[in-house]
């Protein structure tokens, strides 16, 4: 079961239902709470603020004229929107329409990550986890994540073989995955 | 969790977008039948979600909120107004001419003015309507968090009444809302887990086709446990549910273990 914070998850689910009727004051709320997640991935992803910006701008948008887009009862808000975020961030960086209905990503979170104190926490086991890692494994990882490219691509500007970055991706989210649950 | 081993890696490409071509079809392909691999899929999201934090730090500039509030301000959520027609104003405008077009447009301004005064005055009472709505869904939400918090807490009591002198026997409770694949299920008096095994939950379609694989799950000390809204695929209607005893590790794509507890129906 997920370990969030129930007021926290309440105060998602009240601020959207807010906002389905067209609250602006909570909209301006959702986005004090979480345009730092959004903005700081756009801009790793594409390293120019003013194309995060408009990142920024467009994630937010689109939740504004479909909220129901996200549905509370299958995620956390904060995950959710990392995700959607980083993908329009690519796809962005790769100059390409946007590849996945917002609808259809659905992100399965243990940890709570409603308040700056409990994502800078996981942060800090995020980073642990990562230093975890094989510099190989670490590398290909933020490569996929962080720069878009595909397996193909870090195989070609590795020099390795493509099964070989395909292991080390998926070794790397599994080592993830165990740090955090540790 | 039971991944199919053959599309663990592909799994993980999907989930950051990687997977192209044939592939990418296969495992599409496979994903609409698979709730297992459906499920690690968003698993694999919510690692990726956290990998996003380390790129925390940097904070959007004043002027990116003040651009979003003004455009959720240009484009308020209320009703369209009808458009006019422009082909019938210039036939209009031909025929009668400036002076009475001046008329017309004082009339229509009045007109307008005291349409926008019943409408404000309505979208008043809708506002507080509204307001009023919200405060109680707000608080009959605050209610349904703390029930669902009580059936869910591992540390609360959950004690069976039965017939006097009986046995308690494993016994379950599937709450099923096809519309919204929305599922909870209770169990207990479960008997501990032999080693190596799993009890696995079933949702057997009316239609009759092969059962779905709706969540893995272990009892706790005194033979209980909840799963709560598996990954399920889009309004399949149920005939009944089951649960069976499985191998921890390996397939799961239609029951092989032994049933221990099978619905008996509404």
């Amino acid at each position: 079961m997920p370990s969030a914070d129930p007021n926290a998850m309440t105060s998602d689910v009240v601020l959207v239902t807010a906002i389905r009727s067209g609250d602006q004051g909570s909209m301006a709320a959702l986005y004090d709470r979480y345009s730092s997640i959004v903005y700081s991935v756009a801009l790793r992803v594409l390293q120019d603020t003013g194309a995060a910006e408009d990142v920024l701008q467009e994630i937010f948008m689109q939740f504004w004229r479909n909220p129901g887009a996200f549905d509370a009862s299958r995620g956390n808000m904060a995950a959710w929107l990392a995700v959607i975020a980083r993908n329009r961030a690519i796809d962005a960086l790769r100059r390409r329409r946007p590849e996945n209905n917002i609808e259809d990503v659905v992100v399965s979170v243990e940890h709570d990550l409603a308040s700056e104190a409990d994502r800078s926490r996981t942060m800090e086991r995020v980073r642990g986890a990562l230093q975890m890692m094989s510099a190989p494994q670490r590398s290909a990882l933020e490569m996929a994540y962080f720069e878009g490219l595909t397996h193909s691509e870090i195989a070609g500007k590795t020099g390795e073989p493509l099964g070989t970055i395909k292991t080390r991706i998926r070794a790397g989210l599994l080592t993830l995955r165990k740090a955090l649950a540790a | 969790m039971s991944v199919h081993e053959q599309f663990a890696e592909d799994l993980a490409l999907y989930a950051l977008g990687s997977l192209e071509g044939a592939e990418r079809h296969a495992l599409e392909k496979h994903l609409q039948g698979c709730s297992p691999c459906r499920r690690e899929l968003e698993l694999l999201r919510g690692d990726l979600s956290l990998l996003t934090l380390t790129a925390a730090g940097p904070k959007p500039p004043a002027r990116a909120r003040q651009r979003l509030l003004a455009a959720i301000a240009d484009e308020p959520r209320l009703p369209a107004t009808a458009p006019t027609s422009a082909r019938r104003q210039r036939s209009w405008w031909t025929a009668i001419g400036w002076p009475a077009l001046r008329w017309a447009s004082a009339v229509a301004i009045i007109l307008v003015g005291i349409g926008l005064l019943r409408q404000n005055s309505t979208l008043q009472q809708d506002l507080t309507s509204l307001r009023a709505q919200f405060t109680d869904q707000g608080s009959k939400l605050d209610q349904a968090n703390e029930v669902v918090a009580t059936l869910l807490d591992p540390e609360a009591m959950k004690i069976e009444l039965v017939a006097a002198g009986n046995k308690p026997q494993p016994r379950g409770k599937a709450i099923y809302q096809r519309r919204n694949r929305n599922l909870i299920f209770f169990a207990s008096n479960l008997p501990p887990l032999p080693a190596e095994k799993i009890y696995e939950l079933w949702l057997f379609p009316a239609n009759g086709a092969a059962p779905i694989a709706a969540g893995l799950f272990k009892p706790d000390a005194r033979g209980s446990a909840t799963v709560v809204n598996p990954p399920l695929p889009v309004g399949v209607e149920a005939k009944n549910f089951a649960v069976t005893l499985e191998p921890e590790s390996g397939s799961h794509e239609s029951p092989r273990g032994t049933p221990v507890i099978v619905g008996v129906g509404e």
